[in-house]
C-alpha cells in the first residue's frame, strides 16, 4: 500500500497528511512539485493543505498547472485514488477532476475550528467506515472554503450520490452546505475539512480516522 | 547620486541627539557621509540598542540548569531533555501597527517566527498578546480588524499553530496599540546555529527575498513618539509574504543541515546594516559589503536605502567557501535568492562599497558597542491610596458585566482566524489557559501561555511585574505543566519621564524577583518605549510569555468537568478588590493597590497542583473577574451549570493571587483536601458543577444566557 503526498513549496499539512497515511499502514513518498511523474506502484495520492504557491492569483490555480499536477490529474484519469483536503480540494477543482470552485467564505474571515459534519453516502473507499447519516466532528482551518457551482452540477452531483460530507452548521457558505465531493468514478474525494488533524486520540477528537483506515482496507493487496 | 550634505534637521530627523551626534565624531574623527548617517541611526536606536533599559536589563535573572542560551541571540534555548530544546521570544510591533495594521501585525508575526528559525528550529507554536484603545474610540475597530487578519494571514500561510495570546482594550491604548508577538520552535540541543560569525575571507552570502525601499527607518520611526503627522508615516512599514518566508525556513533548515553554515542571522529592524555588524561585532570581525551584489527589487536603490531598508524574508549567513554548490542548489530548489555580498575581514571595519565607491566605512566594533546608554532619571510610583468602599452587588449582575465586556468575553471571534492546529500537534487550542503542544513524535509536550494585568502594573510595578510572571507560572501549572523559563516584552511610555522610567524599574524589579524565585529564567526579550501620542502614555505592560514542559500525555490535567463535578479553591482568598476587573467593569473605577504576590506561596500552591494532577479533573488559574469569572468560564467550556456558595462581593470576585480553581468529583475533593492539609495549602469547596444554570447564592441564570453573551459580546464591540 503506498501514498503519496505532494509537497508544494507553501503545502504545510503535508506532514500531517503523510502521518495520518502512515498510521493507516501506509508506506508514504513526498513528492516534490517540480517533478512530473509520481512513483511507481502508488495506491493513492495525497494533495494537502496549506497555501500551495501563497494563494495567488487564486487557492490552487498555480498548482493545477504545476509540473506534478500533470502527473495527478494522468493518475486520476487512469482510475487512481485521489484525496484532496483544504488547498487540495481547491486545487482538484482548479484542475478540473473535481467540479465547481471554493470562493472566499460568506463571512470574509479565516474559520478555523471543529464542525459537524453529516456522511452523505458510505459509498466510497474514503467513506466506506461511517455510515450514511453518522455525524462526525472535523476541524476545518480555511478562508476560501464556500462551494460554488451551477444549479445542473449540483443536481448532478446529488443524482450521482457523490455529495460526501456536508456541514451540520454552514460555517461558510457553502451551497447546499456541501463539504467534501466525488468524482465520478468515485475515486477522488476533495473536502475542505481535515480529516488529518482528527486521526489521533491526542488530537482531542478521532472522527477522520475512518478515512484512511477505510482506504487501507479498500487498497490492502489481496 | 549625490547624498545630502548632513544638517542638524537632518541629524535630528534620524533621531540623534546633538550629544550622540558629538559621540559620532569623536569615534570616527570626522563627519559622517549620509550612509553613515543612517548606518549609525539605525544601530543606536533605542529599538536596536536598548539605551535606555540595558542597564535594568542586566539585573532580571537569564540562567539555570535548563538554559542553553540566555539573552543576546535571536532568540532564548531551553533544554527540553531527550537532546532536544524549545527555542523561544516575544518581540513587538506595536509602530508599525498602529500605523498600517494588517501589514504591520503580519510582519511582527514574520520577525519573531525568522528570529527562531535562525537559530535552526522549526516553528511549532505561537501566541500573540494585543492590547487596543477602548472599543468605542474610531481606530480601534479597525485596528482589531487589521491586526488580527495580519497575524492570521501571516501565520496561518506559513503554517505555525496560533496556540494562544490575550486581547485586551483600554483608552490608554487609544493612540498607540500593542501588538506582542511570540513563537517556539522545536531544534535538536546540539544543532543550535549563532550569530556569531568566525573565519577571515569567509563568504558573506543574503539569501531570501530582495530588497526594496519597504521599512526605510523602521527602526528609528518604532523610537519616537506619535503625533499627528503618523500617516506621514505608513511608508516605513514593512510588507510581508508569508509564501517566501515559509520557503525561507524550509530552505535554512535544509542548508543547516549540509553543514554549510558557519553562523546566520536574520535581516529583522535595521535589516542589512544590523545583521552585518551583530554578525561581525559577535566574532570579533570586520565585514565588507558590496551592494552591487544584493538582490534588489526596485531600479537605482541608493546605499542608504539599502542598508536600511527592512524588507522582509531575508537573511544573512557566513558560509563554509567549499559548500557554496551545495549551498546554492537548496536555494534554487526553493527558488530563493541567493547572493554572495561580502565578507568577513580581519579589520575592525564596517566596510560599504557601492557602484565601486567606499559609501561607509566605519569600527565596527564600535557601531556595536559604543551606543549610548543611558541610566535615564526615574522617579518611584506612588504607593495607592487605599481603596475606597466597593458597595455589594448581585453576584449574576457582576458576572454579566464582566462578560458583556470585551475584555473578559470569550475570544472565539480572535482565535478562530487563526489556524490553532496545523502540523496536527494541537493538544488544547486557545480559549481557557494554557495551549499546549505535542513535541512532534515523542510523548512531551510544551505548554505555552502570555501573561499581563497592566491596571496592576501602573498602580504598583513591582508587584505587577511579579504578578505577571505569577499568572503566567499559574497558568503553565493549571495544565501540569512544569514551568521553565520566559521570554519578557516590555512595552513602556517614553523613558525621558521619570516616572515612566520608574514603572519601568519597578516593573523589572518584580519580574526579576518572580522569575528567581519560580525558577523560570528570562532567556530572550524585547523593549518597546516611546509608546505614546501625543504626550499620552500607555499602561505600562511587561507582557510575560512562558513554556512549560510536560513528560508525557499523563502529566496533562484536562478540562474534564461533568456534572456534580465539586468545586474547589486552592489557595487562599482574602478578598483584595483594589485595580480589579470588577471594579474597573462594574464601577468604572480603578483605584486601590495591585494584590500582592507572595512568592513562596506561589511555589508551594503550584507544586501542589502538579504533585496531585490525578486528582483534578479540571483546573484553571484565580486571576481577573476571580472566582465568579473562572468558575463561570469553566462551566461554560464543558456546558455544565454552576452553584456556587453564597459569599460577599469581595470573595467572589476579588483577585488575590496564588490561586487555582479546581474541579473533581468527590472522592477526588476529600482526597485533595487531606493532601492539603498535609501540605499546608489552603483549600475550600466553593460549590459544585451542576444542571444548567449559573446560581450565586440566591441569584441566577440559566448557563445558555450567559453563555450566548460570553460569545457573542467580543464580536458585537469590535466586528
Amino acid at each position: 500500500m503506498r501514498a503519496a503526498v505532494i509537497v508544494f513549496p507553501g503545502s504545510n499539512c503535508d506532514r500531517d497528511l503523510a502521518v495520518a497515511f502512515g498510521q493507516a499502514g501506509f508506506s508514504v513518498d513526498m513528492v516534490w512539485h517540480k517533478d512530473d511523474r509520481l512513483p511507481e506502484g502508488v495506491d493513492i495520492v495525497g494533495v494537502p493543505g496549506g497555501f500551495s504557491y501563497g494563494d495567488y492569483l487564486r487557492c490552487g490555480a498555480i498548482a493545477a498547472r504545476s509540473p506534478v499536477c500533470n502527473a495527478v490529474v494522468e493518475h486520476a484519469e487512469r482510475g487512481g485514488y485521489v484525496l484532496g483536503v483544504c488547498n487540495g480540494f481547491q486545487i482538484l477543482t482548479e484542475t478540473g477532476i473535481l467540479p465547481g470552485a471554493l470562493l472566499r467564505n460568506a463571512g470574509l474571515k479565516y474559520i478555523c475550528r471543529t464542525v459537524g459534519l453529516r456522511v452523505e453516502t458510505a459509498d466510497s473507499a474514503f467513506t466506506g467506515g461511517y455510515g450514511t447519516g453518522d455525524v462526525i466532528d472535523i476541524p476545518i482551518a480555511h478562508h476560501d472554503g464556500n462551494y460554488f457551482a451551477d444549479d445542473d452540477t449540483l443536481a448532478r452531483l446529488r443524482g450521482e450520490d457523490r455529495v460526501a460530507f456536508t456541514y451540520q452548521d454552514n460555517p461558510n457558505g457553502s451551497r447546499d452546505d456541501i463539504a467534501g465531493i466525488l468524482s465520478a468514478n468515485r475515486r477522488v474525494l476533495g473536502m475542505m475539512p481535515h480529516p488529518e488533524r482528527a486521526a489521533d486520540p491526542g488530537h482531542g477528537g478521532s472522527d477522520g480516522t475512518a478515512v484512511f483506515r477505510a482506504l487501507a482496507g479498500v487498497l490492502q493487496p489481496a | 547620486m549625490r547624498e545630502p550634505a548632513l544638517s542638524p534637521e537632518l541629524i535630528d530627523a534620524h533621531g540623534l541627539k546633538p550629544d550622540e551626534y558629538d559621540l559620532i565624531l569623536q569615534i570616527i574623527g570626522r563627519e559622517p557621509t549620509f550612509t553613515e548617517l543612517g548606518i549609525f541611526s539605525a544601530m543606536w536606536n533605542e529599538h536596536c540598542s536598548y539605551k535606555s533599559s540595558k542597564k535594568w536589563l542586566r539585573t532580571l535573572p537569564t540562567d539555570g540548569p535548563q538554559v542553553i542560551c540566555g539573552p543576546g541571540e535571536n532568540a532564548g534555548v531551553v533544554d527540553i531533555g531527550d537532546g532536544q530544546a524549545v527555542v523561544f521570544k516575544m518581540e513587538s510591533h506595536n509602530h508599525p501597527s498602529y500605523i498600517e495594521p494588517y501589514q504591520g501585525a503580519a510582519t511582527g508575526v514574520g520577525g519573531i517566527l525568522r528570529d527562531v528559525f535562525t537559530m535552526g528550529a522549526r516553528p511549532i507554536a505561537a501566541m500573540n498578546a494585543l492590547s487596543f484603545g477602548e472599543p468605542s474610540h474610531p481606530k480601534t475597530r479597525q485596528l482589531v480588524n487589521g491586526v488580527v487578519e495580519g497575524i492570521g494571514g501571516y501565520g496561518n500561510c506559513f503554517g505555525v499553530p496560533t496556540v494562544g495570546g490575550e486581547v485586551r482594550f483600554h483608552p490608554a491604548y487609544n493612540g498607540n496599540c500593542l501588538v506582542n508577538a511570540f513563537a517556539a520552535g522545536l531544534a535538536d540541543a546540539d544543532k543550535i546555529f549563532y550569530s556569531a560569525a568566525s573565519g577571515v575571507g569567509m563568504p558573506v552570502v543574503y539569501l531570501g527575498a530582495k530588497t526594496g525601499r519597504d521599512g526605510v527607518g523602521g527602526a528609528t520611526m518604532a523610537s519616537a513618539e506619535f503625533d499627528d503627522t503618523i500617516e506621514e508615516k505608513r511608508p516605513t512599514v514593512q510588507v510581508g509574504d508569508p509564501f517566501t518566508e515559509k520557503r525561507l525556513m524550509e530552505a535554512c533548515l535544509e542548508l543547516m543541515r549540509t553543514g554549510a553554515v558557519i553562523s546566520i542571522q536574520d535581516m529583522g529592524a535595521a535589516g542589512l546594516t544590523c545583521s552585518a555588524v551583530e554578525m561581525g561585532d559577535k566574532g570579533g570581525l570586520g565585514i565588507r559589503l558590496d551592494l552591487d551584489a544584493v538582490p534588489q527589487r526596485e531600479a537605482e536603490m541608493t546605499a542608504y536605502e539599502m542598508m536600511l531598508s527592512e524588507s522582509q524574508e531575508r537573511m544573512l549567513m557566513v558560509l563554509r567557501p567549499e559548500k557554496e554548490a551545495e549551498a546554492k542548489a537548496v536555494f534554487d530548489k526553493w527558488d530563493l535568492d541567493f547572493a554572495i555580498v561580502g565578507e568577513t575581514i580581519a579589520e575592525d571595519r564596517f566596510l560599504i562599497v557601492h557602484n565601486g565607491e567606499t559609501v561607509a566605512d566605519l569600527p565596527l566594533s564600535k557601531l556595536a558597542s559604543s551606543a549610548p546608554e543611558y541610566d535615564r532619571p526615574w522617579e518611584a510610583t506612588p504607593i495607592p491610596e487605599p481603596l475606597a468602599d466597593v458597595p455589594q452587588i448581585d453576584p449574576i449582575d457582576g458576572l454579566r458585566a464582566l462578560i458583556a465586556s470585551p475584555n473578559h468575553a470569550g475570544k472565539q471571534w480572535v482565535y478562530e482566524q487563526y489556524d490553532s492546529m496545523v502540523m496536527a500537534d494541537t493538544a488544547r487550542i486557545p480559549g481557557l489557559g494554557a495551549g499546549l503542544v505535542r513535541v512532534h513524535g515523542t510523548d512531551k509536550l510544551l505548554a505555552f501561555t502570555s501573561d499581563v494585568t497592566p491596571r496592576y502594573v501602573r498602580a504598583n510595578p513591582e508587584e505587577g511585574g511579579k504578578q505577571a510572571v505569577a499568572e503566567a507560572y499559574r497558568n503553565l501549572t493549571a495544565v501540569g505543566a512544569l514551568p521553565l523559563a520566559s521570554t519578557d516584552n516590555l512595552n513602556f511610555g517614553n523613558p525621558e519621564k521619570p516616572e515612566i522610567m520608574g514603572q519601568f524599574v519597578g516593573a523589572i524589579k518584580g519580574i526579576g524577583a518572580a522569575c528567581s524565585a519560580l525558577d523560570m529564567p528570562i532567556v530572550s526579550g524585547n523593549v518597546s518605549l516611546y509608546n505614546e501620542t501625543d504626550g499620552q502614555g500607555i499602561l505600562p505592560t511587561p507582557t510575560i510569555g512562558a513554556v512549560g514542559l510536560l513528560r508525557s500525555a499523563d502529566e496533562v490535567i484536562g478540562c474534564d468537568v461533568r456534572d456534580g463535578h465539586v468545586a474547589l479553591v486552592v489557595g487562599e482568598t482574602a478578598g483584595h478588590l483594589g485595580q480589579s476587573a470588577l471594579l474597573a467593569e462594574v464601577f468604572n473605577r480603578e483605584d486601590g493597590d495591585a494584590p500582592v504576590v507572595d512568592l513562596d506561596t506561589e511555589r508551594r500552591n503550584g507544586d501542589f497542583i502538579r504533585a496531585n494532577r490525578e486528582l483534578i479533573r479540571a483546573c484553571t488559574d484565580l486571576s481577573d473577574g476571580g472566582l465568579a469569572l473562572a468558575a463561570f468560564e469553566m462551566a461554560e467550556a464543558a456546558g455544565v451549570g454552576l452553584h456556587l456558595d453564597d459569599a460577599p462581593t469581595e470573595m467572589l470576585f476579588g483577585e488575590d493571587q496564588g490561586r487555582y480553581l479546581v474541579a473533581c468529583n468527590f472522592d477526588q475533593a476529600e482526597a485533595l483536601m487531606i493532601a492539603a492539609g498535609q501540605a499546608g495549602v489552603p483549600i475550600q469547596s466553593v460549590g459544585k458543577f451542576t444542571g444548567d444554570s449559573v446560581r450565586i447564592g440566591g441569584a441566577s441564570a440559566p448557563l445558555s444566557e450567559l453563555a450566548a453573551l460570553y460569545r457573542s459580546s467580543f464580536a458585537a464591540a469590535v466586528a
